[in-house]
C-alpha cells in the first residue's frame, strides 16, 4: 500500500519568450519612474547639463522638495489639499453610488432593468473627453463652474464602476443568503450593511482604486471647469508651472515640476500598497466552483 | 498624446463657442457701445472701489497689483493665471459664450486682439480716455490695439525684434555676426559644417516667427477692411522670406526642436542652438531659464533683408483689454491705465519687462542699463532702436488665433517633408480662406 502523495499540480513550463516579453514591459513601465526619481535630485541647471538617466554632480532633492512646497506662497500644498478633497468626495462618492446601484441592479428584479443595463453599457463606451464640453455648458448654466462642485459632481458618476459592482454583486452574493436573511427578519438595510458589504469588499476596493486613480489624474475636466488657481488640483497646477517656461518673461521651473510630479505620485503609491491585499483576495471570487 | 487630443478638443470647442458668441453676443456689445464713460467716472470708480478679477499670465503684474492696491486702497484685485496664450483665449471664449465667470480685465496678445474686437467681445476704450494716449505708446503696439475701428485694449509690452547669439560658439568656429539674412544662411552652413551638433537656430514651424519675418521684409499677406479679408502669400515680402528659409530647411540647418520645450532650453544652455531672432522680452527668459549662458550671449540688431537697411518687426507682445460684458468696466479701465500707462509701467520695467511706452523707452536710465548676462552690453539701446524701426502697415487676421492653430498642420509640412515652403504657405492660406468664409467673412 502506498500512501497517496500530495496532489501534483502541473506547472506550466518556463517560457523564455514570455520572460523576455514581461521583462520588456517591466522596463518600459519602470524607466519613467526611475527617470523621475533621478531627475528630482537635480537643480534646474543640472537638468540641462547632465545625462537624463543618471545623477548630476549636485544632489538637490531636499532643496527641490523644500522649494516646491514654498514656491509661490506654498500653493503646492493647497493644490494637494484640493486633490485630496476631489478624491475623497469624488472617488469616495462614486464608489458608494456604484456599490448601492450595482447591488440593487444585481439583487432586485424590477421593471426597466434591461433598459438600465443598456444605458450603463452605452455610457461606458462614451469617453469622458467627449462629454466635457456639454458638461461645461450645463454647469455654467447652473452657475457651478469655477467651484469645486464642478469637479466633484461629474466624478461621482462612473458607469464602469457601476457595471463592475453589478457583476461582482451578482457573483459574490448568493441569492440563498439574502433569502435566509429575510427569513430571519433582517431589514433590507441591515442585510446590505451587515451581510453583503463584507462580501462585496474586494469589489468595492477595486472600484475605489479605479476611481481614485481616475480622479487623482483627472486633467481635462478641471482644465475647462476651473479658472481660479486656488481650486486647481495638482495636475492643473503642475501644468501651470510647466507653462511658465513657455511665456515671454516667465520663469521656467522644470526642477519644481519634476519634484512636484514625484510628490504627486507618492500618495497614489501608498494607496495601492495599503489597499492591494483587499483587492487581491477578491480576484479569485467566482473563479472556483465550491 | 493625450495633451494633443485635449488641445484639439479645446480648440474645436473654442471655435464652436466663438461661433455661438457671434450669434448671441450682440446685445451686451450694443449696450457697451452706447455707454460713455469719462475720465472723471473712472476716477470716481477708483475712489469708490470694488473688486476686480484680472486674467493674466505676465509675471510682473503681481507687483503692479500690489502698487495699485496701495494707491487705491478701496479696490481689491484678484490676479488669476487662467492659462497661457491659447488656453486663456479658450477659457475667455467659453466664459463669453456662457455669459458667466468673465474677468474684468484680460491679457490678450496683439495677434489675438482683432478676433475679440471684431466679435464685440472686448470694450472699445476710446471714450474712456484711451483715445488721448496715442503719444504715450510706441507706434507698433499702438497700431496693434487700434483694431476693428477703436482702441480695444492698452499695450502692455512690446517685442521689437533683435538677434540674440551665443558669442562663445560664434567665436569658437570663427563666425561673424550676420548683418543680413543672406549672411545668416551662410553662417548657418559654416557653423553646422564646423560642428554637426550645432545649429544656428531652431525652427519646426512657428506662426508668430514666420509672420514676424514677413512683416520685417515688408510683406502684407493679411489685408483687413471690416469683414473683407484678403490673404496672399505671393507678395514680394512673403516670397523673399520663403526663398531664404527654404534654404535653411532643405539643407537641414535648423535644429528640429520646438521653442519653449525643455530641449530648447537645453540647446540654448549647451550651445547647440547658437542664436535666436526674437522679441526684446527674451532677456528675462534667458536670465531665468538659461543661467548657464550668462556672459556668453550677446545682442545684435535683427539681420536685414536689404544690406544696410534698418527694418524691424514685432514678435509677441500683449495688451490688457476689458471684456464687453465685464461687471465694472470703469474700474477695469482705471486698472489697465495704471498698469500700462501710469505708475505700473515703471514697476514692470524694474521687474524686467519690456515697455511699450515712449517715456520709458527713451529714458537714459533704461537705455543705459548694462546687462551682466550679455557681458555688460547696453542691450536696451538695440531694442529701443528696433522699436522705432518697426515696419508700418502690418495687420493680423481677425481670426489669427485659429490661423495660428492650424499653422503646423499646413506650413509645418514644409519642415518635415519635401513640400516646398511656398506650397505650404498656400495650403495655410486655403485653410484660412475656407474657415474665414465659414465664419461669415468675405475672404479672397
Amino acid at each position: 500500500m502506498r500512501r497517496p502523495g500530495p496532489t501534483r499540480v502541473r506547472r506550466p513550463g518556463r517560457s523564455l519568450t514570455l520572460t523576455a516579453l514581461t521583462g520588456i514591459v517591466l522596463v518600459y513601465s519602470l524607466v519613467p519612474l526611475i527617470w523621475l526619481l533621478v531627475n528630482a535630485t537635480k537643480s534646474q541647471q543640472g537638468l540641462f547639463s547632465s545625462f537624463g538617466l543618471w545623477f548630476a554632480g549636485d544632489f538637490a532633492l531636499w532643496d527641490n522638495v523644500v522649494e516646491t512646497l514654498r514656491y509661490d506662497d506654498g500653493i503646492f500644498l493647497r493644490w494637494l489639499g484640493n486633490t485630496l478633497l476631489y478624491v475623497l468626495a469624488g472617488a469616495g462618492g462614486a464608489t458608494l453610488l456604484a456599490t448601492l446601484g450595482g447591488y440593487g441592479l444585481a439583487k432586485f428584479d424590477f421593471v426597466g432593468r434591461r433598459a438600465v443595463f443598456a444605458i450603463v453599457i452605452g455610457a461606458v463606451a462614451v469617453p469622458g473627453t467627449a462629454l466635457a464640453v456639454p458638461t461645461f455648458l450645463m454647469f455654467s448654466r447652473l452657475g457651478l463652474t469655477n467651484t469645486p462642485w464642478a469637479v466633484i459632481i461629474p466624478s461621482l458618476i462612473t458607469p464602469f464602476g457601476l457595471y463592475l459592482m453589478w457583476v461582482f454583486a451578482a457573483e459574490a452574493i448568493p441569492d440563498e443568503l439574502l433569502e435566509a436573511a429575510r427569513c430571519d427578519g433582517a431589514s433590507e438595510m441591515r442585510t446590505l450593511f451587515q451581510i453583503c458589504l463584507p462580501l462585496l469588499a474586494p469589489g468595492i476596493v477595486t472600484v475605489l482604486l479605479f476611481s481614485m486613480v481616475a480622479t487623482w489624474n483627472n486633467y481635462f475636466l478641471p482644465l475647462i471647469m476651473l479658472k481660479d488657481p486656488d481650486w486647481y488640483p495638482l495636475t492643473l497646477g503642475l501644468d501651470a508651472w510647466n507653462a511658465q517656461a513657455a511665456t515671454a518673461g516667465g520663469q521656467p521651473v522644470f526642477h519644481l515640476v519634476i519634484t512636484g510630479s514625484l510628490l504627486t505620485i507618492l500618495p497614489l503609491l501608498a494607496a495601492f500598497l495599503l489597499l492591494q491585499r483587499y483587492w487581491q483576495s477578491g480576484l479569485a471570487a467566482g473563479g472556483v466552483k465550491e | 498624446m493625450n495633451g494633443t487630443i485635449s488641445r484639439a478638443v479645446a480648440v474645436a470647442a473654442a471655435a464652436t463657442l466663438a461661433l455661438a458668441g457671434c450669434g448671441s453676443g450682440d446685445d451686451p456689445t450694443d449696450a457697451a457701445g452706447d455707454e460713455q464713460i469719462s475720465a472723471a467716472d473712472v476716477r470716481a470708480a477708483l475712489q469708490a472701489g470694488g473688486e476686480l478679477t484680472v486674467w493674466a499670465w505676465e509675471p510682473t503684474l503681481a507687483e503692479v497689483v500690489t502698487g495699485f492696491q496701495a494707491a487705491y486702497p478701496n479696490v481689491t484685485v484678484e490676479l488669476v493665471n487662467a492659462g497661457t496664450g491659447d488656453d486663456q483665449y479658450t477659457a475667455l471664449q467659453n466664459a463669453i459664450a456662457a455669459g458667466d465667470g468673465l474677468p474684468d480685465v484680460a491679457q490678450i496678445e496683439y495677434y489675438a486682439l482683432p478676433q475679440f474686437a471684431l466679435a464685440g467681445s472686448v470694450t472699445d476704450l476710446t471714450g474712456y480716455g484711451a483715445g488721448d494716449l496715442a503719444d504715450t505708446f510706441t507706434p507698433g503696439p499702438w497700431s496693434s490695439v487700434n483694431t476693428g475701428g477703436g482702441v480695444h485694449g492698452l499695450p502692455m509690452d512690446s517685442g521689437p525684434m533683435a538677434l540674440f547669439y551665443n558669442q562663445e560658439v560664434f567665436d569658437e568656429h570663427g563666425i561673424d555676426v550676420p548683418a543680413t539674412w543672406a549672411e545668416y544662411v551662410d553662417a548657418a552652413r559654416d557653423l553646422h559644417r564646423a560642428d554637426p551638433q550645432v545649429y544656428i537656430t531652431n525652427d519646426v514651424g512657428d506662426a508668430g516667427f514666420t509672420t514676424s519675418l514677413i512683416w520685417q521684409s515688408g510683406g502684407q499677406p493679411f489685408q483687413v477692411d471690416g469683414t473683407e479679408v484678403s490673404i496672399d502669400f505671393t507678395d514680394d515680402g512673403s516670397a523673399r522670406f520663403a526663398d531664404t528659409w527654404q534654404q535653411l530647411i532643405s539643407e537641414d540647418l535648423l535644429a528640429p526642436v520646438s521653442s519653449w520645450s525643455d530641449q530648447w532650453y537645453q540647446g540654448l544652455a549647451d550651445g547647440t542652438i547658437a542664436s535666436l531672432a526674437t522679441g526684446a522680452w527674451m532677456p528675462a527668459n534667458l536670465i531665468s531659464g538659461v543661467a548657464d549662458g550668462a556672459g556668453k550671449w550677446r545682442v545684435a540688431p535683427l539681420p536685414q533683408w536689404d544690406a544696410g537697411g534698418t527694418a524691424s518687426a514685432e514678435n509677441g507682445g500683449s495688451s490688457l483689454a476689458v471684456p464687453s460684458a465685464a461687471a465694472n468696466r470703469a474700474l477695469a479701465y482705471g486698472f489697465i491705465e495704471y498698469a500700462n500707462a501710469g505708475d505700473g509701467v515703471q514697476i514692470r520695467v524694474d521687474g524686467g519687462a519690456f515697455p511699450a511706452t515712449t517715456a520709458q523707452l527713451q529714458s537714459p536710465e533704461f537705455l543705459g542699463a548694462e546687462f551682466a548676462y550679455f557681458g555688460g552690453q547696453r542691450a536696451n539701446e538695440i531694442f529701443a532702436e528696433s522699436a522705432g524701426d518697426v515696419v508700418d502697415g502690418w495687420s493680423y487676421l481677425p481670426f489669427q488665433v485659429y490661423a495660428n492653430s492650424v499653422f503646423n498642420d499646413t506650413v509645418g509640412q514644409a519642415y518635415v517633408s519635401d513640400t516646398p515652403l511656398t506650397d505650404a504657405l498656400t495650403a495655410w492660406r486655403d485653410t484660412c480662406v475656407s474657415y474665414g468664409t465659414d465664419q461669415g467673412f468675405t475672404v479672397s
